[in-house]
């Protein structure tokens, strides 16, 4: 697997992408270990209010305006994002790649009535979609994660699509075709992972920004109530904007560092896998 | 000349033809979509009314569903949404006591003026910041710009405004931390220009910083993509100066990736600006829309939705007549 080894060697060799790298593996460890660091529920009262950050050294990071320890909600905080994320992330990816690969492979009639799918999802401004969308199922994990996923298929299919209408007439297809290959299995072993790359480049993206629109919707009351996220923290700490700042800035350093995370191993793999875009 | 610009005038009607083919059933679409979702809301008009009241009896919430017509069946009130639709009728928000419409009517405005601003802010930047980026690709200006570009595309927007408002409103005191103007500040002319202007800073700079990101990534793309091709290297044979043939030749192509770009993303502009506004207490439809939303009061969350749609449409009709008219190339699908 020559291709491979220098696909990663090209990344390895990125030093912004092994940054970015770096910073997702600290926000997914946090996510995994949140309950062997901090057990017990972020949201409970452990101390007195506005303990300001490295002041105390059993909260590192200081407490809230009800006494919550900062820092226990910033680890726990990690699995909403990181869960988020990479659920609506993988509904999305689902929704595209089926749609974009059945518009692209079949064509004709059902090419039309998927793209016009497309054009009307696309025509909804899509955080809005998604605040209808939580605010009418009442906001858990599992809804904010369907509502993210169904706003956030569109490009996947629209990239799926492209690719597999300029593989369909190639002559490993046609290839496939002759030797009897069922519709299923050439779509799934022979195109489908020859779109990978440019699919690959946009997941980090979708992930960076499904995290975003999580935190905006905590931000605005509409996280779920049970689980201490980034966004809620932000927006809890917003009333004392003006006496303690710290309690804005470090949920939202954490989660700007995750987000650029992602965005950094985004443009990592990007330069890898699309040579031709590299940086001239 | 005579036969090129009625050719173009040929290719911008057909575009318009096309468009509208393609954006009517879109419409249509999402007109059905909104209103069963509006559907699929917990609650009806009538328990929204009965909420507000603060108590209603049996009768009442009966007298109430048959007054707003929630008592027929889904498809007569699928026609009255339709025929209300057609007579720029939104429905009527209990919360607010008065049409949707003309609620939305009041705080639109706002909201264009800070999209606009915005806008503007995020391409003038962008730009600079794309051109210098491709002026000196690969070095180390490049390298720390598209850095602050990553960084700017990953920070939310809300935080960005709240940043904004510890900097410069509460630690300096330059500009005021949220609202429209200063209330009962008596001022006009000059004054009252300069007022509103400080106002729109750090909101609009909130919302831009995002766009700003995007916009620099793709003039710097678009640039380089052209760099050694022939005609610019014709242009700088016969002579031109360096600033001519990038700012004439190599900025020109990016101007019609930047305007589809630009088309593309006004549905996340308008999904910031509900963020924003609500950070910044800006009286526009963003704001309006969290409240709604607080407040369960989806006939209005319903048609900002819609409303948001139709801006969307319009607008990238009229991003692919711009581009007809920009360049004769495109192709007419």
């Amino acid at each position: 697997m020559p291709g491979r080894a220098t696909t990663l060697g090209n990344i390895v060799r990125n030093p912004t992408a092994v940054a970015g790298a770096a910073i997702l593996a600290v926000v997914i460890l946090s996510a995994l270990l949140a309950p062997v660091l901090f057990p017990g529920d972020p949201l409970d009262i452990v101390t007195q209010p506005f303990l300001p950050p490295f002041a105390n050294r059993e909260y590192i990071l200081g407490s809230d305006s009800l006494g919550r320890d900062v820092l226990a909600g910033i680890v726990h905080g990690a699995r909403v994002s990181v869960l988020v994320g990479l659920a609506s992330t993988a509904i999305g990816l689902l929704i595209g790649t089926a749609i974009g690969a059945t518009a692209g492979y079949v064509g004709g009639r059902v090419d039309d009535a998927l793209v016009r799918l497309t054009e009307i999802f696309q025509a909804f401004p899509p955080f809005l979609l998604v605040i209808v969308l939580v605010s009418i199922a009442e906001p858990s994990v599992a809804t904010i994660t369907m509502a993210i996923g169904t706003v956030s298929w569109t490009t996947i299919a629209r990239i799926v699509r492209a690719e597999f209408r300029s593989m369909k007439r190639r002559e490993f297809v046609v290839a496939a075709e002759c030797l009897g290959y069922g519709n299923l299995r050439i779509i799934i072993h022979e195109i489908l992972p020859n779109t990978l790359p440019p699919v690959i480049v946009t997941t980090s993206v979708m992930v960076a920004s499904a995290i975003l629109t999580e935190s905006a919707l905590a931000f605005l009351g509409l996280g779920d109530p049970n689980l201490v996220s980034w966004g809620s923290m932000i927006g809890s700490g917003r009333d004392q904007l003006r006496t303690a700042a710290y309690l804005v800035e470090l949920p939202g350093t954490a989660l700007v560092l995750s987000v650029l995370a992602l965005n950094l191993l985004g443009d990592g793999l990007n330069d890898a896998l699309n040579p031709r875009s590299r940086k001239r | 000349m005579v036969i090129s610009r009625m050719m173009i005038s040929h290719r911008v009607a057909a575009t318009i033809r096309r468009t509208l083919i393609q954006a009517v059933p879109t419409l249509c679409a999402v007109i059905i979509i909104d209103f069963f979702l509006l559907k699929l809301a917990p609650g009806d008009a009538a328990d929204a009314f009965a909420a507000e009241a603060g108590s209603a009896t049996a009768e009442t919430m009966t007298a109430l569903r048959v007054h707003f017509g929630l008592d027929q069946p889904l498809l007569v009130q699928f026609v009255a949404y339709i025929d209300n639709l057609l007579h720029m009728s939104l429905g009527f928000s209990p919360l607010y006591g008065m049409p949707v419409s003309q609620l939305i009517a009041e705080r639109l405005p706002g909201s264009l003026e800070l999209m606009a601003t915005a806008l503007v802010f995020a391409l003038v930047i962008g730009i600079a910041i794309g051109v210098l980026m491709a002026s000196f690709a690969g070095g180390p200006m490049d390298r720390v710009l598209s850095i602050v570009t990553l960084l700017f595309y990953s920070v939310p927007g809300f935080w960005v405004g709240l940043m904004l408002i510890v900097a410069f409103s509460v630690r300096l005191g330059w500009l005021p931390s949220g609202g429209f103007e200063t209330i009962g500040g008596g001022l006009t002319g000059w004054a009252a220009f300069v007022d509103r202007v400080r106002h729109l800073v750090l909101p609009a700079t909130s919302l831009a910083l995002f766009f700003v990101a995007i916009y620099a990534r793709l003039v710097r793309a678009s640039m380089l993509e052209v760099r050694d091709q022939d005609y610019v290297r014709t242009a700088s044979a016969k002579g031109l100066s360096r600033r001519a043939i990038t700012l004439r030749h190599m900025l020109w192509n990016a101007v019609i990736p930047l305007t589809t770009v630009a088309g593309m993303h006004v549905g996340a502009i308008l999904g910031g600006a509900v963020v924003v506004e609500t950070v910044f207490s800006w009286p526009g439809l963003g704001r309006l829309a969290f409240e709604a939303m607080l407040k369960r009061d989806f006939s209005v969350l319903l048609g900002i939705l819609l409303l948001s749609s139709l801006i969307v449409i319009l607008v990238n009709m009229l991003v692919d007549l711009l581009q007809a008219w920009l360049d004769p190339r495109i192709e007419l699908r």
